[in-house]
């Protein structure tokens, strides 16, 4: 009956199974790494480290405060070593719970104080700025100074952010700091009541603005500087927004769990994420603004002291749980 | 889906039968091995309750909210809309196929069932990526002078990818009924003078009824839990939300207790599924007096009915699968990572593989139990196996995620937890038709070896599973066809860097890499291929 005849399916199937995990599996030590980074962009980064030092590391992959939260839920039992995040923030609630292992003091020498933990428990590994980006239908002059404006009727429906997203949220966070809650309140009512597009990340805003389906976008400058750099005709702009904290520089950063089994390995990673061949890359080809090694922007980019980034203690930028419930209440999230 | 009254109401039978010969006791281990399972497939449920209730007042603040009751609205608007099409889909192509000459009737009835195959996030996915206001049809119409299209996202969107891959859970059954449908009844009706469409309404759709509500609630409970094309529409439903909820970091009671609402909606739904289901018997006819139908000429509606088919069959099927072609031969040509392609492949073959057995093997125990030994605690256990189909993927999955970091943190985001979800979410797709293959088996042979001194694992094991195989195949191929393209549970609960072809697509897709999807998407669809083929040579796809 049907019984013989699906047998060999079955078989197929369950041989198949099996020879394709063994193709995946691979044995031995390893790092265990959540990153709030996407895989494209740190995947390169953390090839360097592998081929370095033959260890090799295992990553989830995930928004920045999500994964925070993980880790502040597992507590002492996180199977992670290192916490790659997208944003001082999700790093900041991580160590205030106490799960972050303090660095060595050679590691933290590497970058400037502004952009590491004060008790040295992270350090930042770029830097990156808030930009709005626009798309060819606007001149730059048409762009607002500030993204408080793009609550304004004209721009209804037109511009792109991604709420999920921990740089999204980081700057959510510094402007409730310096300009209050109530104006973070009320611009966040007001972006959702104008039709702002939400997205799930950042690279779908710059594509939609790109394909003309939104003219503005809520994002970080490298997004559109790795494009132009394949494309010298790409359509998408960048406007250093000079008001309200519109391009404040936050920084992508990693920390060591201090519950990890392999901290001197972790460490080693870290110290590798700052070397001259890692920073570099972040430099040339993700279009990042490299904290140490000496190593330059991409020529192309804006330089990092001409941008109108008003000074934040990005240490302070800590109260993610805030924002979150801040974006929850007036529906952005 | 369908059988499990068939089992219940034959456990019924048996029950007043063995009053008669004396009440029959289950073995210990067979009782044992129920009341695991049984737990097993209750635990999320159970798990769900003890997490809101142990926060009840976090999580009362976080469910009383107008955003809750807008949630409730846009969701069951959506389901109600979302079921409103799928029946004016399913009922003309049903009579159609069936009843009419409709040119090519038979091949018509099989590609109109096949969009069901299609799991809902590859549709939305392939719907933005042609329909969106910058998509492929855009780019087509441009020479035109189109410059854009009016948003796909949010209500529309989610309609439209829902519908089109749903409708077939009313045509199923549908079809099913209109053939089992003795036409004596019309013919009379036609004798004494009615039009063909006073008969359709008078006779006709009375006796549809039930089958229809039957898919009806199907598709409601679908659009329901569906969390894949809700999210790739940007449609704010129940699930999309609990899922921003859990992932956004620190309300994870909120998400509890959403999903909990959730689940009291989908309880509602699934009582009403019983009524109409239960309901049916009334309204069948006698098969003994039936004999064929003979099929009503279309003349020259043939032209309309066979328009209204292939546009059906053309926006769900041929649109789909043609894009996702032309995606993954441009794809091809650029170069793709295999061995991450075939890494994810067989994360998706050994998950999907080890949960359909599991899932087998606790339907064999439970059906075994309701069939063969009725009792107030077998009905309870076998009712407890049926949790998965009121609870939405979602649901499960935060349940066990949460009950792992706080009791099992060894277990947490491990194979084996995700395994476990997938076998208590799809336990009830196996328990149907191991149940009723089992009612067919006579006990007699069983009560044989036993009397001839085999114990009871030897007489299930040389007895009751060669004989009960086809059903326990069927139900095994179901459990993997399902598991395979689970999506939302499969994110939450699988181990660090292991991806499946599910969850390859649903990163690449939001990343906005549609070509990149392609060839994972269709990945997934060949290897449901032949448990599908499986299935359809029992003649039971879908249902």
């Amino acid at each position: 009956m049907i019984g013989r005849r699906a047998t060999a399916p079955t078989v197929a199937l369950a041989t198949l199974a099996v020879v394709f995990t063994a193709c995946g599996s691979s044995g031995g030590d390893e790092l265990t790494m959540y990153s709030g980074r996407i895989a494209p962009i740190l995947d390169p980064a953390i090839k360097i480290y592998e081929k370095s030092s033959g260890t090799d590391v295992k990553t989830r992959f995930g928004d920045s405060p999500s994964l925070a939260a993980t880790i502040t839920e597992e507590g002492k039992n996180s199977p992670a070593d290192l916490f790659f995040a997208q944003d001082a923030g999700s790093l900041d609630a991580v160590e205030k719970q106490g799960l972050l292992l303090r660095l060595p003091a050679d590691i933290l020498a590497k970058v400037p104080k502004h952009y590491e933990s004060k008790e040295g428990r992270w350090v930042g590994v770029t830097g990156r700025a808030r930009i709005i980006a626009y798309g060819p239908t606007l001149k730059e002059s048409d762009v607002p100074d500030s993204p408080l404006d793009l609550t304004e009727p004209k721009w209804r429906g037109r511009v792109g952010w991604a709420p999920t997203n921990a740089s999204l949220q980081g700057y959510i966070t510094a402007l409730r700091l310096v300009e209050g809650e109530e104006v973070a309140r009320t611009w966040l009512k007001g972006m959702v009541a104008n039709k702002t597009q939400a997205f799930d990340s950042n690279i779908p805003v710059r594509d939609a603005i790109a394909k003309g389906e939104i003219d503005l976008g809520l994002i970080n400058h490298y997004y559109v500087a790795e494009a132009q750099a394949k494309d010298k005709n790409y359509p998408v702009k960048v406007h250093f927004p000079p008001k309200d904290l519109g391009s404040m520089i936050n920084t992508a950063g990693v920390g060591v769990l201090a519950s990890s089994k392999h901290k001197k390995e972790a460490i080693a990673f870290v110290r590798t994420m700052l070397s001259k061949q890692a920073q570099e890359y972040f430099a040339d080809s993700s279009k990042e603004y490299p904290l140490s090694a000496g190593v330059q922007p991409a020529k192309e980019l804006t330089p990092i002291d001409r941008i109108p980034s008003p000074k934040i203690d990005l240490a302070k930028v800590g109260d993610l749980q805030g924002t979150l419930k801040l974006m929850r209440e007036t529906g952005a999230l | 889906m369908a059988a499990t009254s068939v089992a219940r109401g034959t456990g019924r039978r048996l029950s007043a039968a063995s009053r008669l010969f004396g009440v029959r006791r289950p073995p210990l281990v067979l009782l044992g091995l129920g009341l695991v399972a049984g737990l097993a497939a209750a635990l999320p449920a159970l798990y769900l309750v003890v997490a809101v209730l142990g926060d009840a007042r976090a999580a009362l603040d976080a469910v009383l909210t107008q955003r809750t009751f807008g949630l409730i609205v846009r969701s069951a608007g959506l389901a109600a809309a979302v079921t409103g099409a799928a029946i004016a889909i399913a009922v003309p192509i049903a009579w159609l196929t069936v009843r009419s000459d409709l040119p090519g009737r038979r091949a018509w009835a099989t590609l109109a069932t096949l969009p069901l195959v299609i799991p809902s996030y590859i549709g939305a996915y392939l719907f933005v990526s042609t329909l969106g206001p910058k998509g492929l049809l855009q780019e087509l119409l441009a020479p035109l002078g189109v410059d854009r299209l009016p948003s796909i996202y949010g209500f529309f969107g989610s309609w439209l990818v829902l519908t089109l891959f749903t409708y077939p859970l009313v045509l199923i059954p549908l079809r099913a009924t209109l053939r089992r449908m003795d036409p004596a009844l019309e013919e009379a009706a036609r004798v004494m003078g009615r039009s063909p469409a006073e008969v359709f309404r008078s006779i006709v759709l009375p006796q549809l009824l039930p089958a229809i509500g039957a898919g009806a609630v199907l598709v409601a409970l679908y659009a329901l839990s569906d969390f894949g094309a809700v999210s790739l529409m940007r449609f704010d439903s129940f699930t999309r939300d609990i899922y921003i909820a859990y992932t956004s970091g620190f309300g994870r009671t909120e998400a509890a207790a959403l999903g909990m609402v959730l689940v009291l909606i989908m309880l509602a739904l699934f009582a009403v599924y019983g009524r109409v289901r239960g309901a049916r018997a009334l309204h069948r006819t006698s098969p003994g007096t039936q004999r064929p139908t003979a099929p009503v000429k279309l003349g020259r509606w043939r032209w309309p009915a066979i328009a209204f088919c292939g546009s059906v069959v053309g926006l769900a099927l041929v649109l789909p699968v043609g894009v996702l072609l032309y995606w993954a031969t441009k794809q091809v040509s650029t170069g793709m990572a295999i061995s991450t392609l075939m890494k994810d492949a067989g994360h998706s073959l050994i998950a999907a593989a080890v949960a359909a057995g599991f899932a087998a093997i606790a339907a064999i125990v439970i059906a075994l139990l309701a069939v063969r030994f009725p009792s107030p605690m077998t009905h309870v256990i076998e009712r407890t196996g049926y949790a998965g189909y009121a609870l939405p993927g979602i649901v499960i999955a935060l349940a066990l995620a949460f009950f792992t970091t706080r009791f099992a943190l060894p277990l947490y985001q491990s194979f084996a937890i995700l395994v476990f979800a997938l076998a208590i979410h799809y336990l009830p797709l196996a328990v149907s038709p191991i149940g009723s293959s089992l009612v067919q088996v006579p006990p007699r042979l069983e009560e044989a070896a036993r009397g001839l001194g085999r114990s009871p694992i030897a007489v299930l094991r040389t007895i009751t599973t060669p004989l009960v195989a086809s059903g326990v195949l069927g139900g095994a191929a179901l459990v993997f066809l399902h598991a395979l393209k689970e999506l939302p549970a499969t994110l939450m609960l699988a181990p660090i860097a292991f991806d499946t072809l599910a969850t390859d697509v649903w990163h690449r897709t939001t990343e906005g890499a549609f070509e990149q999807s392609a060839i994972p998407a269709l990945l997934l669809l060949l290897i449901a291929a032949p448990p599908l083929y499986l299935l359809n040579a029992r003649g039971s796809v879908g249902s």
